[in-house]
């Protein structure tokens, strides 16, 4: 048996070592020579969900600033999953796109151990340098393309990212110096005891950690870099991030919000029922009136963050599984979706506006019959995935007496089905015109695809062994 | 036998069979055509066999599966009929061949996605019929709504896409405030007993606080009240009807609106019976108003599909009325016009059909004359047309002489109104069949127009003959579902008496009861729903 401090970040470093063996891969090859650099990173990836199954229900400590428990490592799996459909999207793509794969999947991989870490976080500075570790290669990663473009939207995504980090920072430094500490579970009790002192510095560290997280879930109205940044960065890469980013910062998030600051719920609870009420709503709204398809599904993503926020306002037990089980889900189904996007890509063109889908039924059934299930899914229909997603947040919102959010919640996902029918009519009812048919998908980008739909139909029908999972998960932390 | 499990999976099946054969270029379509028909008769069968068993003395719900699902929360796999879903669900086995029939060549392209989505929409109806779980009834509930959105969006008419859109957001928005009531009955289940549950009939018997009821009751009653569709929320329904194509239609008049008025029957008065005693009132009215303004509206319609569409406003008034009344006639009768509405609305639709697919108008003024062109259509249409108008002998007429006999009971009021409805709708419908069919040949376009053909003569001669049959033997389907009725009658009123337990209600209760008794008989009527004697 290995030392348990070393148990716990086993799945930590089955990534990092597959990054750098992809890194070195790069480096060592000959000129020409093709290596399945993609093949280094499954073989990670499936490294760390075997390490993390094995450490299921064993709660290993790692140095005292990790912690391997249920939660972080139903978390960890998640990000598995999303690291995995990631490369199985990317080997098709990267090579028709000119990008290089060495330091693509070495930075892909990076970012899962920064987005690992941030799960598995028992400390207020290790969140803060996973958090920079995910970033940094999610910034390089969506101008990897160098274009116009994609190189404007990783500058302003890098610094609205600096700007919020700082203001992580700063809730750290108040929160360490009310209390003397930056491990979580100390500066838990320490809060504990000064609940009734009302210092107004907790509530500095509170506000400030509050702003560093929102940025990162993208929370209205902290949402301003996602729509540009979704945008302009790669199908793949921006399925990677608005899954895998959205999953950690909001484990994280929640261990912070539900533990550690769980003394001061009275306090935080309204601020974020607030937040996930606009957010639900903007994210909603704005997004009936885009054209360009991966900037509605930017703004999705923002309205599906505002539905994560109403379980962690619920914050009873119901809440907690069901963050879990709706990043999940809402993970292999959006991952899908921008699969979709980027396998109907060209070198040329991006294929990424309404219109490119019209008539898609047409030259690509099986593509728009995935492309369907993966919008139905988001919309929260019956029998997928993000219906069982959904129906649990609001039930927890509902148990919690949150009913005001649940009943917006449902009327905004009535308002979302608007413009993913948008898309579904245009692949079913429209005709294409004028511009040629993207060619035909196969391979692993389509096995991928065929997985996640598995996948959503899966969730949806037979919930109930992820369900009970998730409800095991929770148990440790709070 | 699971015959239940068997009479949603078997559709089912069969769409997702028909999905793994392929269709070169649409060369085997006529084979989807036949798998399809098939596959709907099948289950038409599968109902059939269902009745046969059904046990009609009994109130209880029979053929019951339960199966665990999501045991955390206290779901199932649970179904079960009684009287009233067995009829709908026969209603639904019989009404889908005939749709099909309805489309044989009407549809020419993508024939084998358009069965598909049929099959997989007469699942989920059939679902919906037979869930006693109301998870599992939401579920099937909202998967209805994604065939026929595509049914309407791909193979409809010139306005299919806004029609298609308006019908799924129209009834998603409604449905998705009756998902939080649903959460939140699940929630005070757990709050009185410590376990979720989605169970019917534990819901059933749960003491909700009359506030709470009224919350409840509004938010199951809108999600209905739209899909009924009660006035003023019908707006999307002469979109709907009129964009989607011919099966579409008869799927949609038949079955689709049913469901609207099933639930009220089966989840909101039952389950917030003092917030129903509240709002009966006021929703009979809306019913009443739907029953005139659908007739006044559907006498000025230029064109004959949207004329039906809006009939349907009308008739399912009637449906609503005899709900309200909540007495056993009353609701016998709201049953009963569901079936004969499906039947004869059903008909109307294929029949309108038909011309549009001679023709390819749907126009009343390009058509007249035509008894002399096609005589056997003419005999098909006149008998469809006299059901709908309530003719005695045909199925029309049980049905709202029952609907009136209860509302008559209850308040006689509204059956003035809804009196007026019956002649209304003899006007809009006589006046339409005298304009296309009497008279001499106004267009030589009509001239040559080819009677029935062999598949239309297989889809509306069951349906004529059903007319006539309910209408000659209406105690068979009275008779399976009269205990049902009975026990949501009583439930309903006694759940009214049993809550009327505080100190208040109680003096309320004597003070109305004297005031009652010194009042004339009608009054007395009156007084006696809101609190049972």
């Amino acid at each position: 048996m290995l030392d348990p401090n070393l148990m716990a970040i086993i799945p930590m470093l089955c990534v990092t070592f597959a990054a750098l063996a992809a890194m070195g891969a790069e480096a060592f090859r000959s000129p020409g020579e093709r290596i399945a650099i993609g093949g280094l990173g499954v073989i990670g990836l499936i490294g760390a969900a075997i390490s993390a199954a094995m450490a299921w229900n064993r709660n290993y400590e790692g140095f005292g600033v990790i912690v391997a428990d249920n939660f972080g490592l139903f978390v960890t799996i998640t990000l598995v999953i999303v690291g995995l459909l990631t490369i199985m999207f990317s080997s098709q793509v990267l090579e028709r796109d000119g990008v290089p794969s060495g330091e693509y999947y070495s930075l892909v991989l990076f970012s899962i151990v920064g987005m690992i870490m941030m799960a598995m976080a028992n400390d207020l500075l290790v969140i803060f340098i996973a958090l920079e570790i995910l970033s940094l290669a999610v910034y390089v990663l969506t101008g990897i393309r160098r274009e116009i473009a994609g190189t404007e939207a990783a500058f302003k995504y890098f610094l609205l990212g600096a700007f919020s980090s700082a203001f992580f920072l700063y809730g750290i430094a108040f929160a360490y110096g009310v209390t003397g500490s930056t491990r979580l579970t100390t500066v838990g009790s320490s809060l504990a005891a000064q609940v009734m002192t009302g210092n107004p510095l907790i509530f500095m560290a509170l506000g400030l950690l509050l702003v560093g997280f929102a940025f990162k879930i993208s929370a209205v109205p902290f949402h301003m870099w996602t729509p540009d940044a979704y945008e302009g960065a790669p199908a793949v890469v921006t399925g990677f991030m608005s899954t895998g980013v959205k999953a950690a910062a909001f484990a994280a998030f929640a261990r912070v919000f539900l533990s550690t600051f769980s003394q001061f719920k009275a306090e935080w609870a309204p601020m974020l029922a607030a937040l996930a009420a606009a957010t639900m709503i903007l994210g909603t709204v704005v997004g009936v009136a885009q054209s360009n398809l991966k900037r509605m599904l930017a703004y999705s993503s923002i309205a599906h963050g505002g539905y994560l926020l109403v379980g962690l306002v619920a914050a009873n037990d119901v809440g907690k599984a069901a963050i879990l089980f709706y990043l999940l889900a809402y993970s292999v189904t959006n991952l899908a979706a921008f699969g979709v996007i980027a396998l109907l890509g060209t070198r040329d063109r991006a294929n990424d506006e309404l219109r490119d889908f019209a008539g898609l039924w047409h030259s690509h059934p099986a593509l728009a019959a995935l492309m369907t299930v993966c919008l139905l899914s988001l919309g929260g229909l019956p029998p997928t995935a993000g219906f069982i997603g959904k129906w649990y947040i609001f039930s927890a919102a509902v148990s919690a007496g949150y009913y005001w959010l649940a009943i917006i919640g449902v009327l905004t996902s009535v308002v979302s089905v608007f413009f993913y029918l948008r898309v579904v009519v245009m692949m079913y009812m429209a005709d294409r015109q004028g511009v040629p048919a993207p060619a035909r998908v196969t391979g692993f980008g389509m096995t991928a695809l065929v997985l996640a739909i598995v996948g959503i139909f899966y969730l949806g029908i037979l919930p109930t062994p992820v369900l009970n999972l998730a409800a095991e998960s929770i148990a440790t932390i709070f | 036998m699971p015959l239940l499990t068997i009479s949603w999976a078997l559709p089912l099946a069969g769409a997702i069979l028909m999905l793994l054969v392929p269709n070169p270029h649409g060369s085997r379509s006529s084979l989807f055509r036949w798998l399809a028909l098939l596959f709907s008769t099948a289950t038409f069968m599968v109902t059939l066999a269902l009745w046969y068993w059904f046990q009609p003395a009994s109130a209880d719900f029979q053929f019951v599966e339960r199966v665990l699902w999501i045991p955390a929360f206290g779901i199932d796999y649970y179904v079960g009929i009684d009287g009233i879903s067995l009829l709908l669900i026969v209603l639904t086995g019989f009404l889908t061949p005939i749709a099909l029939l309805s489309s044989w060549v009407g549809i020419e392209h993508k024939v084998k996605e358009f069965a598909i989505f049929l099959l997989a929409l007469e699942a989920a109806m059939i679902g919906v019929f037979i869930s006693l779980d109301l998870f599992l009834f939401y579920v099937f509930w909202d998967a209805m709504l994604v065939p026929m959105y595509f049914l309407i969006g791909i193979w409809g008419y010139d306005q299919r896409i806004y029609a298609a859109i308006k019908f799924m957001l129209y009834t998603m928005a409604g449905s998705v405030l009756m998902l939080v009531a649903i959460l939140g009955l699940a929630y005070l289940h757990s709050e009185a007993t410590g376990m979720y549950s989605f169970d019917l009939l534990k819901l059933y018997m749960l003491q909700i606080a009359p506030e709470t009821q009224r919350w409840f009751f509004l938010a199951f009653t809108l999600a209905f009240a739209i899909k009924v569709p009660l006035f003023p929320f019908h707006t999307w329904l002469p979109d709907a009807h009129v964009q989607a194509p011919t099966a579409g239609s008869v799927i949609l008049a038949g079955v689709l609106l049913k469901m609207g008025t099933y639930g009220l029957v089966r989840f909101a008065f039952p389950l917030f019976p003092m917030a129903a005693a509240e709002f009966a009132p006021w929703l009979a009215l809306l019913a009443v108003i739907g029953i005139i303004y659908g007739a006044l509206v559907a006498m000025v319609q230029p064109d004959m599909k949207k004329l039906v569409a809006y009939s349907s406003v009308s008739h399912l008034g009637f449906v609503v009325l005899g709900i309200c009344a909540m007495n056993v006639q009353g609701l016998q009768g709201g049953v009963y016009q569901m079936l004969a509405h499906g039947v004869s609305t059903g008909g109307l639709f294929f029949l309108v059909g038909m011309l549009s697919d001679r023709r390819h108008t749907r126009a009343i003024a390009a058509f007249g004359g035509l008894k002399n062109v096609v005589p056997r259509l003419t005999a098909a249409s006149l008998i469809i047309t006299l059901a709908s108008i309530g003719m005695p002998a045909l199925n029309g007429f049980v049905g709202e002489f029952l609907i009136m006999l209860g509302a008559f009971r209850w308040d006689p009021r509204y059956v003035v109104a809804a009196g007026l409805g019956v002649i209304l709708s003899a006007v809009y419908m006589l006046w339409m069949f005298q304009r296309v069919y009497y008279g001499p040949v106004t267009d030589s376009h009509n001239a040559d127009m080819p009677d029935m053909k062999a598949h239309e003569w297989a889809g509306i001669a069951p349906l004529c003959a059903m007319a006539l049959f309910m209408g000659i033997a209406p105690t068979l389907f009275l008779k399976p579902m009269e205990p049902s009725v009975k026990r949501i009658v009583e439930r309903v009123q006694t759940n009214q008496n049993l809550r009327v337990d505080n100190e208040m209600q109680n003096a309320k209760f004597k003070m109305q009861k004297q005031r009652a008794d010194t009042r004339p008989a009608r009054e007395i009527r009156r007084a006696s729903y809101t609190i049972a004697p």
